[in-house]
């Protein structure tokens, strides 16, 4: 499609005339919000650049943020629906044999790449022997290595298992679980492909400036259902504050990620409407294994003084669901009866215990950061509030996220750090579990007595046997108050009238799941 | 300015950079932050995070890195971006345009209100209209661009959607240039179309950049002509008969010119520096805005890169200014 702009008059004018225009505001505005669906093209105002278009290798390929992008352009070896839940994308079928020693996968047949080339069994297995070397530069390498030596019968592929891992389908619809064009690459190499990407997804890319904009163009040999929309513009704006303003001013028909008062005042307007689904990412504290929270009435004095409800309902305008675990709603090892109550007076009591009172408090200093998430840092300082009462005296120290990714690696966090954790496979593997077991570069808390009891649940082929472990961890925790879970995180999205957006509770905006209403 | 202050400016300028790069790359890995950290997924073991940290070769000592990437800068390649996985100079080549663009846009809009305040305040002056004006340049200077963008982005953006408030052009233009200077470019074959449509997204940026700037050239310019204004030979030519606005016109602008072009001219390094958060607030595509993301994602080499351009940047343009201001003054052409 070749739009040439147009020199109008109108536009002259309208480029001219800007200051002139100041009382004609209010009837300018009714245009700004007019409905784009008639337009055949959706431009989503987008909160994040897209770094690199390869989405199986680099910094970019982990970053969950960016997946919308990519699940656009490319398809993950297995789908995930809305709520989660798993179902056929590329592979129509995925399983273990009975002993767990080797897995069977089948492509799907007809599915075709942007080019036109038909996607072959060697493009899947290519793309998982490429994820599971080391040189690749594959970040979770760790786990496409647990299974290799592919072999090909047709559509079907198997491959033999080299170390159990229970999530290896889950990850499969996840972070660097895509199919790339085997020919394709290896004529163009890693750069030519990061020039002219092509993928087997519903949208191809038809033009990308970098920190600006992507526009797609629909996928005519789409396997799946035909996307709505002809062509879907990303438009790469960071700033929360411009993304209104674009709404705002009509320039794009759907954003996400902005502050909730201004969802509140932009879901009121006419011509805008909004919605907010809890999405897979969770606010917590975590706790580091150091002086003072070696003791356990410390630890659970800070947990039982926390007025989760307050802090959702008063900070964040109710946008968030308090939780007791490292479990979110809808998570497979989710359990509602495990609970931390709000309980000021048994904080006093705890503390007491160990000698702590409001006069002669415990310290200790609670790291943040300040802005990265939705209030975290007004959150902390309300949290701070709280604990002060029954006799925690925590100072705040901010941060920067990347101060933060580098101390925890280090496991050099003060005792006390507030984080969020997303976990859109829904894994307790990769929510407790990498949270919190003591060899991940991620956990805060070392403890062998999480170590012992999170260590057999790796290899458990037993899937239900697995979950029900995960659990019994997550009570543990919770008794002991190892962390601070917080609530989990709910995704403002605002959009014009006229569309209709199934939001992903993996908190992905995904332009072919947008239709007009 | 003499040929040999020429040479002898152009002959520190290696040491300069040099300096610029031993402190960035020094400074990069003293601060907190390390990419790797950013990028380990969960699950990460310590042998991968090994892994990648000697893949991205920061598993070396800080020497051993530093002489690796000064030689490579040395013949013309300076790395490869962590977070763009692309070569950094080839991405600088890509975007420095956009960003020489934009500011030549905001310093050609900020001589135009700078000089045009300066003559009416110097007009007025003596009258209650020139404190309006110092008034006017005032409120122009104590806001800084950055405010100012959010401040044209919100009245022209939102209370009176006229203007597109970000990217360098439409999206569904379709951009057919040879080089990455698409108005210039554009200008000078005759499309007029893209450029009118490139210059449609830049006047906001444009103009919050140009708008502090415009204030500080106004009040150079004006005291310098207050200045000129009141020395023996525009009193003499008052006394033989010109007309106010002719002697200014013709006698006092081209003497005041000189101070506010080298007072000014060193000033322009800090609408380059303005670039950093007006091209992320219009999510313009210049190098401003990628140096946002490299920083966030510790990006080392990208943020190198990006440092040694602003410096070049800054010394040239430091350097033209010099030599402009000794054309303009036959004191120092004429030594």
């Amino acid at each position: 499609m070749n739009m040439m702009y147009s020199l109008s008059r109108r536009s002259v004018l309208q480029l001219a005339g800007g200051a002139a225009a100041l009382p004609l505001a209010p009837g300018l505005l009714g245009d700004g919000v007019a409905h784009a669906a008639a337009s055949g093209t959706l431009t989503i105002a987008y909160n994040v650049n897209l770094p690199s278009f390869d989405p199986t290798v680099g910094l970019s390929a982990v970053n969950p943020t960016i997946q919308s992008i990519y699940q656009s352009v490319f398809d993950p070896y297995i789908g995930q629906a809305a709520d989660l839940s798993f179902k056929p994308g590329l592979l129509t079928k995925w399983g273990w044999n009975e002993d767990r020693s080797k897995i069977t996968l089948e492509l799907r047949k007809g599915a075709t790449w942007h080019d036109g080339s038909p996607v072959t069994p060697e493009d899947v297995v290519w793309s998982l022997e490429r994820a599971a070397d080391p040189k690749s530069g594959n970040p979770i390498q760790f786990v496409w290595s647990k299974v290799g030596n592919y072999k090909i019968d047709g559509n079907t592929i198997t491959g033999d298992v080299k170390e159990f891992e229970p999530t290896f389908f889950k990850w499969m619809a996840f972070l660097t679980a895509y199919v790339l064009p085997k020919a394709y690459y290896e004529k163009v190499g890693a750069e030519g492909f990061e020039k002219a990407p092509i993928g087997s997804g519903p949208y191809k890319v038809d033009a990308f400036e970098r920190n600006a904009f992507l526009r797609l163009k629909a996928h005519p040999g789409y396997w799946g259902p035909k996307p709505a929309f002809e062509t879907v513009v990303f438009k790469f704006i960071t700033d929360s504050t411009s993304r209104v303003a674009e709404m705002e001013s009509g320039g794009s028909d759907l954003t996400f990620e902005i502050p909730y008062e201004e969802f509140d005042r932009l879901k009121n307007k006419p011509g805008l409407v909004g919605q907010t689904k809890p999405v897979s990412d969770i606010a917590m504290i975590f706790l580091t294994d150091i002086d003072p929270m070696l003791d356990r009435n410390v630890r659970l004095a800070a947990n039982h003084a926390i007025d989760k409800k307050a802090i959702v309902d008063k900070l964040l305008k109710g946008y968030g669901v308090p939780i007791s675990t490292l479990e979110a709603p809808g998570y497979a090892a989710f359990d509602p009866s495990i609970k931390v109550s709000y309980d000021p007076e048994l904080a006093k009591s705890l503390l007491a215990k160990s000698g702590y009172t409001p006069d002669k408090p415990v310290k200790f200093t609670i790291q943040t950061t300040r802005g990265f998430k939705p209030k975290d840092y007004e959150m902390i300082q309300a949290i701070v509030g709280m604990w002060r009462k029954v006799g925690i005296d925590a100072t705040i120290e901010v941060y920067e996220i990347a101060k933060h990714f580098e101390l925890r690696a280090r496991h050099a966090l003060a005792p006390a750090a507030f984080y969020n954790w997303g976990d859109a496979i829904g894994d307790p593997s990769c929510s407790t579990g990498f949270a919190m077991f003591g060899p991940s570069p991620h956990s805060a808390w070392k403890g062998k007595d999480l170590i012992e009891r999170i260590g057999p649940l790796w290899g458990e082929k037993d899937e239900a046997k697995r979950i029900a472990g995960w659990k019994a961890v997550d009570k543990y925790i919770a008794e002991e108050g190892e962390v601070i879970p917080l609530f989990q995180y709910v995704q403002p999205i605002i959009h014009k009238k006229g569309l209709k957006v199934v939001a992903q509770a993996s908190g992905m905006i995904l332009p072919q799941f947008i239709t007009p209403a | 300015m003499r040929w040999g202050e020429i040479i002898r400016r152009l002959v520190l300028v290696p040491p300069t950079l040099f300096g610029v790069a031993v402190i960035v790359f020094v400074l990069l890995r003293v601060v907190p932050g390390d990419p790797i950290a950013m990028m380990i997924p969960p699950g990460a073991s310590e042998a991968d995070i090994v892994r990648l940290r000697a893949l991205y070769g920061l598993d070396q000592p800080i020497f051993h890195q530093f002489t690796i990437w000064l030689g490579q800068v040395a013949s013309g390649d300076f790395g490869r971006s962590i977070s763009i996985r692309q070569g950094v100079l080839d991405l600088l080549l890509t975007r420095l345009p956009a960003t020489i663009e934009l500011s030549l846009l905001a310093a050609l809009i900020a001589v135009v209100i700078g000089v045009l305040a300066a003559l009416a305040g110097i007009l007025a002056r003596g009258r209650r209209a020139e404190w309006a004006v110092d008034g006017g340049i005032g409120v122009l200077l104590a806001i800084p661009d950055f405010l100012w963008a959010l401040i044209l982005l919100l009245l022209f953006g939102v209370l009176i959607p006229l203007l597109p408030i970000s990217g360098r052009i439409d999206p569904q233009v379709e951009i057919d240039l040879r080089s990455n200077f698409y108005l210039i470019e554009s200008l000078l074959t005759g499309r007029f179309d893209t450029a009118f449509a490139l210059l449609h997204h830049m006047i906001l940026p444009a103009l919050a950049l140009a708008l502090p700037f415009a204030a500080i050239i106004a009040r150079l310019l004006k005291a310098s002509l207050a200045e000129a204004e009141d020395q023996d030979y525009a009193q003499i030519a008052r006394a033989r008969g010109y007309s106010r606005p002719a002697i200014l016109l013709h006698e006092v602008f081209p003497n005041a010119l000189i101070p506010t072009v080298a007072l000014g001219g060193v000033q322009v390094t800090l609408l380059l520096g303005g670039t950093v958060l007006v091209e992320r607030i219009f999510s313009y595509e210049g190098i401003g805005n990628m140096a946002i993301d490299a920083v966030i994602n510790r990006d080392f080499p990208l943020i190198q890169g990006l440092v040694l351009t602003f410096a070049v940047m800054f010394i040239a343009l430091n350097l033209a200014v010099d030599l402009i201001v000794a054309l303009l003054d036959p004191r120092l052409r004429h030594g």
